[in-house]
C-alpha cells in the first residue's frame, strides 16, 4: 500500500494493542473479559495486514509458529481448571477467592469502587483465553488472506 | 401486540436470511444469509433476558438507589450468547475456505452448473 | 424448474405464518417467567465468586465447562483452516 497507509497504520496499531490489552485485564471489574479483548487486538492486527501485504506478513509470521502460541493458551486455560480440582476437590474451583495470596480479597457488598485485587481465578483465565483469541483470529485471517492471492497451488 | 414488537423483528431477520439461502444462485449469497441466521438467533436469546426499567448487572459504581435482585437484568442469557458467537464465528472461517477451494476447482460459482461438471 | 421455484414458495410462505402465530404463545418483552436462578447469582456473585461483574463470574465460574466446549471449537476452527490450505502454505 502507498506509504500514507502505512504510517497511519503504523500510527494507530498502539493505541489499538492498549486498549484491547485493558478491555481483557479489567474483565471481572467492567464489561468485558477474555473473548471480547481478544477480539479487538485481533482487529487490529487485521489492519496491520491489510497495510503491509499478505505475501511479505507471511514470510515474516510463520503460521505455525502462531499455532503453538494459540495452543499454549488453551493449555493454560486447562491448567488453571485442573489446579482447581486439585487444591478445592471440584473442577473450575475457585481456590484463589478467601484471604489467599494473589487475587485474594473479597469486595464489599453493594455498589463499590473498583478494586483490581479481587476475583480469584478468573484474571488468570482471562489472560489464557485473550491469548488463545488473539493468535486464532490472527492466523485465520493470515492463512486466507495469503491463499487467496498466491498465483499457483499445489 | 406492541409488547411483541421485538420478536416480530427477529422473526424477520430468520424470513429475511432463509429467503437468501433457498432462492439465491451464488455461493457467497448463501454464505451471507447464514451469517443472518445467526445474528437473528443472538438478538432472540438476548431479548428473553431483559426486565423492565433494569440495569446491567454489574456492581462497579452502580447508581445509587437500585435494589438489586429486583432492577438488575438477568445476566445468564448474555453469557449464552457468547458461546453462540463464537460458534458463528468459527463456522464463517470454514464455510469460506471451502468456497475458496470450489472457485480454483469449477471457475464459476453458480449453484447449478457446478451439480453437472463432473471431472 | 417452475415446480421447483413454486413448491419453495408454498414452503417458505407456510413457514413464515407458522413464525408469525407462535409469537404470541411467548411471555412479554419485559416480564420473564422464570427469575430464581438469576436472582441466586445477583445476590451471591461478590461472596462466592470476588468479582463485581455479574456476566464474567457466570462465563467462568458458574458455567465454566460451556466455555471449555467453546475453546475447543475455537481451537478445531483453526484446526481446520489450516488443514484445508495444507498444499498453499508450502
Amino acid at each position: 500500500m502507498t506509504k500514507i497507509v502505512r504510517t497511519t497504520a503504523n500510527i494507530l496499531f498502539p493505541f489499538t494493542l492498549i486498549f484491547g490489552l485493558y478491555v481483557i485485564a479489567h474483565g471481572h471489574l467492567t464489561p468485558g473479559g477474555g473473548f471480547q479483548g481478544g477480539a479487538i487486538v485481533a482487529s487490529g492486527c487485521a489492519l496491520l495486514l491489510v497495510a503491509y501485504g499478505s505475501p511479505w506478513m507471511f514470510n515474516c509470521i510463520k503460521d505455525t509458529r502462531l499455532a503453538t502460541f494459540e495452543s499454549l493458551g488453551a493449555i493454560g486455560f486447562i491448567t488453571i481448571a485442573f489446579l482447581g480440582l486439585v487444591f478445592s476437590a471440584v473442577f473450575f474451583g475457585n481456590f484463589l477467592t478467601g484471604s489467599g495470596s494473589l487475587f485474594g480479597t473479597t469486595p464489599a457488598t453493594g455498589s463499590t469502587l473498583s478494586d483490581f485485587n479481587t476475583g480469584g481465578v478468573l484474571p488468570l483465565m482471562n489472560f489464557a483465553v485473550g491469548v488463545k483469541v488473539i493468535a486464532g483470529l490472527f492466523v485465520i485471517v493470515l492463512v486466507m488472506a495469503y491463499a487467496s492471492s498466491s498465483k499457483e497451488w499445489d | 401486540m406492541i409488547e411483541y414488537l421485538p420478536f416480530i423483528a427477529v422473526v424477520a431477520m430468520i424470513l429475511i436470511g432463509l429467503y437468501a439461502v433457498v432462492f439465491r444462485r451464488n455461493l457467497i449469497k448463501m454464505v451471507i444469509g447464514i451469517s443472518i441466521i445467526e445474528s437473528g438467533v443472538n438478538l432472540f436469546l438476548i431479548m428473553l433476558g431483559y426486565r423492565e426499567g433494569g440495569v446491567a448487572p454489574i456492581f462497579t459504581s452502580l447508581p445509587s438507589g437500585t435494589t438489586y435482585p429486583g432492577e438488575m437484568v438477568l445476566p445468564v442469557p448474555q453469557a449464552l450468547t457468547l458461546t453462540s458467537i463464537v460458534i458463528g464465528v468459527a463456522v464463517l472461517a470454514l464455510m469460506l475456505s471451502l468456497v475458496m477451494h470450489i472457485y480454483r476447482k469449477y471457475g464459476t460459482l453458480d449453484v447449478q452448473k457446478i451439480r453437472r461438471l463432473k471431472e | 424448474m417452475e415446480k421447483r421455484m413454486v413448491t419453495g414458495i408454498l414452503v417458505f410462505s407456510l413457514l413464515a405464518v407458522f413464525f408469525f402465530f407462535s409469537i404470541f404463545q411467548l411471555h412479554p418483552f419485559g416480564e420473564p417467567g422464570q427469575v430464581q436462578m438469576d436472582d441466586y447469582i445477583i445476590t451471591h456473585t461478590q461472596n462466592e465468586t470476588g468479582t463485581n461483574n455479574g456476566v464474567t463470574s457466570v462465563v467462568f465460574d458458574y458455567r465454566g465447562f460451556d466455555t471449555l466446549g467453546e475453546a475447543t471449537i475455537l481451537f478445531s476452527a483453526v484446526a481446520g483452516v489450516l488443514l484445508i490450505f495444507r498444499r498453499v502454505r508450502h
